[in-house]
């Protein structure tokens, strides 16, 4: 295993240890992490050379979902999850059945508009979703048993981590698999792509899906973490900052977007106190700053500082083209 | 449903159209010609409301005349051409045309970020609420039915005026011709020694006007208050989208559309009423994807 | 009698006021390699177009070994056995050389497991012979779009035959490519192709190249076949000579 790899692995290791060394970043990286899930979902579409204004549309339907499934008897959190899960894949199979014919400003468009049209019934139709005040998401069960508070969240940090690990790696499977790397020649050629016999828009909607269901699964965990589900959950500011975070993490790293994801939380809980009337503001500062002059992102840094480390090592290794998107 | 609520529905989508395509306009011209989709411009309509709202409010407090709230709009949509829409252009889009889509929407996305707060650090969070213009022009009674003078007639107007006036200044004038010059084929139009980069600057900031024009005639009609950009930009890119990107023409019908639409729903189903101009784009878009007026493009192999 | 390879029944298109197809008759007998020659605008492309279902024509229709393909999309006629090379090559320009080929080979085994990796596809073997038949073993891990045009050429024909098609479309196959290699790359593809039993279709302007190796010429102007034979019989008449090879040597 080359030095590269070991930096990051080294840190998912590190993770482990926080509710022993430093209790008082628990729930924040739980909800860093969770997010860092859902901006995998981003991430991968922007393999596909397309860029979402309207993800957190996945990310509140599944959360509502689960805050409806905890208010009936059935709720536990492997329910919860699996329902939520189902539920944001299965209007991502929808919503993706229309928007798969859109590429560019179309599609990070009409992504938004569905948000926004999700989010408008959300504020409007209060009988059944509170309105603007949202749906309390009481602590649900775990497999049956019902924890107290500290143990409860001891354990959502740890199916969190797993989750982050297990979903980042299968998200990685996927894009070095056929379909994962058809999935990605809708950015570079559709044309041939066509004349391979294969639809772009199968493809494009294969992975639609998974980003859907991988922001659907952010949001469950967000939700039960927070014990709250609001209209806020699938505003388009929810989605700006996903996209911020995949854009800071490095366009299309899954790795990347870990690293952005726990890198943007750390720095928004010290820094928002100081800037909570300009956060946006900030943001859309650094956006334009990482967009205009590193936009290989954090891990487009990283591969840097790592080549030329590793060009000084008198056995450099090899590495693909590829690699600084990986 | 009787005739009265049916005359309202019609002056009610009548008026809400024409403010919609003030913005919608500004958002297919600046596409048409720069090719980059402004993610800001819902941003451009807030402030130009904002402006006219605030400062209205405060120059009437202060006992001038109320007829000052009409030039008072020119000046408004002026300011958000030209202090905002040309550095935007002149610093930020110029340094982007050349790279791949996703990187200009997210360019303008972050602009869009950006005025969002810088609304809030001037305005705050309260609404503000400045209808003097709309007050002082009356009512008019037509077929038994009262409506503003100022939503029936007046926006109207300038809605068909901006839409004239745009056609003819494209087709007839020396510098509009030049801008469909540049939209045709840029390449061309640099190597007959047209300043392609001028050209761009001034559409962005007539764009950017407009959009602060619409704002600023929506302001006496609405509470202005924090969000109403990113509904707006999210309303007039269905209205874009719906014509076709970068039709002047297919914009107004498609504003009319989406605001007959809307307030049949607001008079019928009144929860649909925020869903209607969506539904009636997806709609649209599902049976012709580039849009009513818009022609699909083709790609050579 | 068997139904021919692909057979076009009066195609009809227009662009704007131009005539690009009117009413083009032609059949494509299997093993018979056939060259299609004419000016520059005579509809060469166009008749590749319709026949892959890129354009579908307002007029006629198009049977490939029988069935009627007409108004079925290009991934649909693919699917069929025809595949493409195209005069602008036609690759994911992020991938390399070999990447390319894995991913045709990916689309035609229909492989959709998302835990399979394309790195481990039984086909590596089958993939080198590719690139070593076209002559570009040496740039496999090159990104193509960092390769000269002449070589994304080759790999564009690689990728179409990765397909393992019964009948090969080509847009001018060696344009591009110096010309001292270009009998070379046609002597190897012409007998590759004849191994693995694909018909081949080729536009082309080097009438050596049509001479050498083509079993069939079709002669296109205006929008129409004008002419067909073989080789020797359509460059020795004093048509073509005027209209097509006039025009190239001029």
């Amino acid at each position: 295993m080359s030095t590269r790899h070991f930096l990051p692995l080294l840190a998912l290791l590190l993770l482990l240890f926080v509710p022993m060394a430093a209790p008082g970043l628990q729930i924040l990286l739980t909800l860093a992490l969770a997010k860092a899930i859902a901006v995998m979902g981003v991430t991968l579409l922007l393999r596909a050379g397309q860029v979402s204004f309207g993800h957190a549309l996945f990310f509140g339907i599944s959360a509502y979902a689960a805050a409806f499934i905890a208010a009936t008897s059935l709720d536990d959190l492997v329910l919860l999850l699996i329902a939520g899960t189902a539920g944001a894949a299965l209007s991502g199979l929808l919503v993706g059945l229309f928007v798969v014919r859109y590429r560019g400003i179309f599609f990070g468009m009409l992504n938004l508009a569905f948000s926004m049209i999700f989010w408008s019934i959300l504020e409007k139709f209060y009988h059944y979703t509170g309105g603007a005040d949202g749906l309390r998401l009481p602590r649900p069960t775990v497999l049956g048993l019902s924890l107290d508070r500290a143990p409860f969240e001891l354990l959502l940090f740890y199916l969190t981590l797993a989750l982050t690990i297990g979903l980042g790696w299968f998200t990685l499977r996927f894009l070095g698999s056929p379909i994962g790397q058809l999935f990605q020649t809708v950015k570079t050629n559709e044309t041939r792509l066509e004349y391979l016999g294969v639809s772009a828009r199968t493809t494009l909607l294969k992975g639609y899906v998974l980003s859907a269901a991988l922001c659907g699964i952010g949001g469950i965990l967000v939700a039960t973490a927070q014990g709250i589900v609001t209209p806020s959950y699938a505003y388009w500011i929810r989605s700006g900052e996903m996209v911020f975070i995949a854009v800071l993490g490095g366009a299309g790293s899954i790795p990347g977007a870990v690293a952005g994801a726990l890198a943007y939380e750390i720095v928004r809980a010290y820094a928002a106190a100081f800037a909570a009337d300009i956060w946006q503001l900030v943001l859309g500062v650094f956006l334009l700053v990482v967009i205009l002059f590193a936009p290989g992102g954090l891990a487009g840094i990283y591969t840097a500082i790592a080549n030329r480390l590793s060009r000084r090592d008198p056995s450099p290794t090899a590495h693909s083209p590829n690699e600084a998107r990986q | 449903m009787d005739y009265t609520l049916i005359l309202l529905a019609i002056f009610d989508g009548l008026s809400y159209a024409a403010l919609v395509f003030m913005v919608a306009v500004g958002l297919t011209l600046i596409f048409g010609v720069l090719q980059i989709l402004n993610v800001a411009h819902g941003s451009l309509y807030a402030i130009g409301a904002y402006l006219t709202a605030s400062i209205g409010g405060a120059i009437f407090a202060a006992g001038y005349a109320p007829i000052l709230a009409f030039p008072l709009m020119l000046i408004a949509a002026a300011l958000v051409g030209i202090l905002l829409g040309g550095p935007i252009e002149y610093l930020l889009l110029r340094r982007i045309y050349h790279k791949p889509e996703v990187l200009q929407l997210l360019v303008t996305f972050a602009v869009f970020m950006i005025l969002e707060d810088v609304q809030r650090l001037v305005w705050g969070n309260q609404p503000y609420f400045e209808s003097s213009a709309l007050q002082m022009l009356g009512n008019i009674q037509v077929f038994g039915v009262y409506y503003t003078v100022y939503q029936l007639i007046l926006l109207p107007v300038v809605a068909a005026l901006t839409l004239i006036g745009l056609r003819l200044f494209l087709r007839r004038t020396l510098t509009g011709r030049l801008i469909t010059a540049v939209t045709e084929d840029r390449e061309a139009a640099q190597a007959i020694g047209i300043d392609a980069n001028r050209v761009y600057l001034l559409t962005f900031v007539v764009g950017a006007g407009l959009a602060g024009l619409g704002g600023a005639l929506a302001s006496p009609t609405t509470s202005v208050l924090p969000g109403i950009g990113a509904e707006m930009i999210v309303l007039s890119f269905a209205v874009v989208a719906t014509a076709g990107l970068g039709r002047i023409e297919g914009a107004a019908i498609a504003a009319l559309l989406i605001g007959l639409g809307r307030s049949a729903a607001t008079y019928t189903y009144p929860e649909l009423q925020v869903l209607v101009p969506y539904l009636i784009m997806l709609a649209v878009l599902l049976v012709r994807p580039e849009g009513l007026f818009g022609s699909p493009a083709a790609r050579k192999i | 009698m068997t139904d021919p390879l692909l057979e076009a029944r009066g195609l009809e298109i227009r662009f704007g006021g131009v005539v690009a197809a009117d009413g083009v008759n032609l059949t494509i007998d299997e093993g018979k390699n056939l060259a299609i020659i004419g000016p520059n605008g005579a509809g060469k492309t166009t008749f590749l177009n319709i026949c892959t279902g890129w354009l579908k024509p307002s007029k006629g229709q198009v049977f490939f070994r029988g069935e009627d393909v007409t108004r079925l999309p290009p991934r649909k006629i693919v699917q069929r056995g025809v595949a493409r090379a195209f005069q602008i090559p036609q690759l994911f320009g992020e991938h390399t050389a070999m990447e390319n080929l894995m991913i045709a080979v990916s689309a035609r085994e229909g492989r959709q497991s998302p835990l399979l990796q394309m790195q481990s596809q039984p086909e590596r073997s089958e993939m080198q012979d590719l690139l070593e038949l076209v002559g570009c073993t040496d740039v496999a891990d090159a990104r193509v779009d960092e390769l000269s045009e002449g070589q994304r050429k080759l790999i564009d024909i690689a990728v179409a035959l990765a397909l393992k098609p019964r009948l090969l479309l080509m847009d001018e196959p060696t344009s591009g490519v110096a010309s001292s290699e270009k009998f070379e790359i046609m002597d190897i593809l012409v007998k590759a192709l004849a191994q693995a039993d694909v018909t081949a279709v080729f536009v082309e302007h080097d009438m050596g190249i049509v001479e050498n190796y083509a079993d069939e010429v079709a002669v296109w102007n205006s929008g129409e076949v004008q002419m067909r034979g073989t080789p020797a019989e359509i460059l020795a008449h004093p048509d073509v000579i005027r209209d097509v090879i006039g025009e190239e040597t001029a």
